[in-house]
């Protein structure tokens, strides 16, 4: 019984982005491009759903996780022969050695969860906006330090000539492992006490679950997951600015965090799939699109449309799209039948 | 020594005025946290408003005072707007979808000031020169004081003693406060939750468009990400100086902006790029030491730690 519920659980959301990696792959090259973004989207969605879902507390800093993980893997994978030209600052140990793709991906993960972890010791004593503003202000000093630090990356340069490693195999394959270990993880009885915590957090304690160290385990499993989706993602564009992974990404990826739903795994997916479709759809608009008549849109009505969308999902249905449960079967027939009394 | 001191007593004007202006930001921000206990992200993009008000105005050519009351009208209306089209919707839902909803009007706002930039002008952004002269200095004991700095903090001193007038000796005053202790015994006593919103956002929209003229007076080129950043520090000032009382949330405004505005003027580029980190990694300490606020004194309302 509990196996075939996690089955029905993760099934949909996982079948959901495996169509859309096949689909993907029998389009053209250009296309693909949208299609793989959407599959990073995905994890990198998924990965912030892994605390801000399971707590309820809002996070901004799990894009600085990304970030770290991105570098990280980024100037890690660029051949030693290269790294001279363009990374002339680098410190010895990062300019002398290379490493693979799937070290580079692992190595990103550790970073992730080793920065995660260190920061929410103190930081996850706090709960509600000053939470808010403290993650932050950890986003903010990661920026700074990526921004400037010559030593450990191309400071306010470009990270260019990063092998492009992520086609949409391993697109689909990173958001899928992404999607199984935080099903896992909620799962799990750790997970389980966290969501305790978040419905309501003094009957948490009172049954002597502690939400200190609850809102640390998931603080660093989701940054370790940011980290390898931030590995993902610069393996998919080949280079990287501090600029990249910083303020809009962090709206853009919390937006559809809560548009989807954000208390549940498939919300997640739903929102980061719904989001990164009508962005690229819209970008092809801009260009021009035939769907039965032509449609060609001024330059910049692509975020217009987005901004709107977002907006009206929140405004008329706060809990996303998927109303933040998980996909269930029995919830498409309620809503079948509610469709057919009305 | 003469030399450096003229510098800093400069400085420190400059920095008053920055103070002045982010003040009456965490003002505006404060008012409707705390009827609302929303975080109106979009507060900066009505401001961005009000300067493109201005800036259009000064194109078509309207002298100084139509262009002002032109920017208080639009920033007023559309802050009604939002109250009536988001923040009244949202207003039972909890604070992180109301924050993210706000994010979204942020962003939409934002990308309708693009697209009607670069359709109308083919630029990113537009010069606004209705209230430049606000921007020149009159030379005070040796200091340059911008007209600007003058203007912010009369504005500031005027807006704060008005606000004190119009919470503690008026009924609709009471009843604000009221509603920001405790909304739901307030409403039982028979507080009108509807009017007592909708003047808080009526107030905290005459205050941005005070801002927008005064910040529009100094950075006199707007783009469709102007006052954003100012938004994000003053938020985060707020949120230091304790969001739960205005007059620490106003407190921890003036107190970031003034900072900034010392730092800004009295180091060099080159020394100054770690000076965000140091920034930011104070505020988390002031945070974990203080959740409450660094102002909000021994009385912790709300629990915030773990």
């Amino acid at each position: 019984m509990r196996w075939t519920r996690s089955l029905s659980e993760l099934a949909p959301p996982a079948l959901l982005v495996v169509v859309v990696g096949v689909v993907g792959s029998g389009t053209s090259p250009a296309r693909q491009i949208d299609f793989q973004t959407a599959l990073v989207s995905v994890a990198i969605v998924v990965a912030l759903y892994v605390f801000v879902g399971n707590s309820g507390v809002l996070s901004f800093g799990q894009i600085s996780f990304a970030a770290v993980g991105g570098y990280a893997a980024g100037v890690m994978t660029v051949p030693v022969e290269l790294k001279v030209g363009t990374l002339p600052a680098l410190a010895p140990l990062l300019r002398d050695h290379t490493i693979g793709n799937l070290p580079s991906l692992l190595l990103a993960a550790a970073f992730g969860a080793v920065y995660a972890a260190l920061v929410a010791l103190p930081l996850m004593r706090l709960s509600g906006l000053a939470a808010g503003i403290a993650t932050f202000a950890v986003l903010e000093i990661t920026h700074n330090i990526l921004h400037e630090w010559t030593k450990i990356g191309p400071g306010a340069g470009v990270l260019s000539l990063v092998p492009e490693t992520t086609g949409m195999l391993q697109a689909t394959l990173g958001a899928l492992v992404v999607m199984a270990i935080a099903y896992g993880y909620q799962r799990t009885r750790f997970g389980r006490q966290l969501r305790a915590t978040r419905e309501d957090p003094a009957a948490a304690q009172a049954v002597g679950i502690s939400v200190h160290r609850q809102r640390l385990i998931a603080f660093t499993l989701s940054g370790g997951l940011s980290g390898f989706a931030g590995a993902l993602y610069v393996h998919q564009i080949g280079s990287l600015t501090a600029d990249q992974l910083y303020l809009e990404l962090t709206f853009l990826s919390l937006a559809m965090l809560v548009v989807g739903g954000a208390t549940s795994l498939w919300g997640a997916v739903v929102g980061a799939l719904a989001v990164s479709g009508l962005d690229s759809f819209l970008g092809q608009a801009e260009s021009g699109v035939n769907i039965g008549f032509t449609l060609n849109l001024p330059t910049g009505t692509r975020l217009v449309a987005v901004g709107a969308v977002m907006a009206l999902v929140l405004v008329l249905r706060p809990t996303g799209i998927t109303g933040g449960r998980e996909f269930s079967l029995t919830w498409l027939r309620q809503l079948r039948r509610k469709e057919r009394t009305a | 020594m003469t030399v450096i001191g003229a510098v800093d007593a400069q400085n420190l004007v400059d920095a008053l005025g920055l103070g002045a202006i982010y003040g009456l930001m965490a003002v505006g921000i404060g008012l409707v946290f705390g009827v609302l206990r929303l975080v109106n992200f979009a507060y900066g993009q009505l401001i961005m408003a009000g300067a493109f008000t201005l800036a259009y105005a000064s194109r078509a050519g309207w002298s100084t005072w139509q262009a002002i009351l032109a920017c208080f009208g639009v920033v007023i209306a559309l802050s009604l707007v939002m109250e009536v089209t988001v923040f009244r919707p949202l207003r039972t839902r909890s604070p992180a979808v109301m924050l993210v909803a706000t994010f979204a009007v942020s962003f939409l706002l934002q990308s309708i000031a693009l697209l009607v930039v670069l359709k109308v002008q083919g630029q990113v952004g537009i010069p606004a020169s209705t209230v430049a002269q606000l921007a020149q200095a009159v030379t005070i004991g040796g200091v340059d004081v911008r007209k600007v700095t003058i203007v912010a903090l009369v504005v500031a001193i005027v807006a704060l003693s008005g606000l004190a007038l119009l919470l503690g000796k008026t009924t609709v005053g009471l009843q604000m406060r009221a509603a920001a202790t405790d909304f739901t015994t307030a409403r039982l006593l028979g507080v009108s939750a509807n009017r007592v919103i909708t003047l808080a956002v009526l107030l905290a929209g005459v205050i941005a468009a005070a801002v927008a003229v005064l910040l529009t007076a100094s950075q006199s080129y707007v783009t469709s990400d102007f006052a954003l950043h100012d938004m994000i520090i003053v938020l985060v000032g707020v949120v230091v100086g304790g969001i739960d009382r205005l007059w620490t949330a106003t407190l921890g405004g003036f107190a970031i902006g003034f900072t900034r505005g010392v730092i800004n003027g009295a180091l060099p580029t080159d020394k100054s790029v770690y000076l965000p980190s140091a920034l930011f990694a104070l505020v988390i300490l002031v945070l974990i030491l203080r959740p409450a606020g660094l102002f909000a004194g021994g009385r912790s309302s709300v629990v915030d730690r773990v």
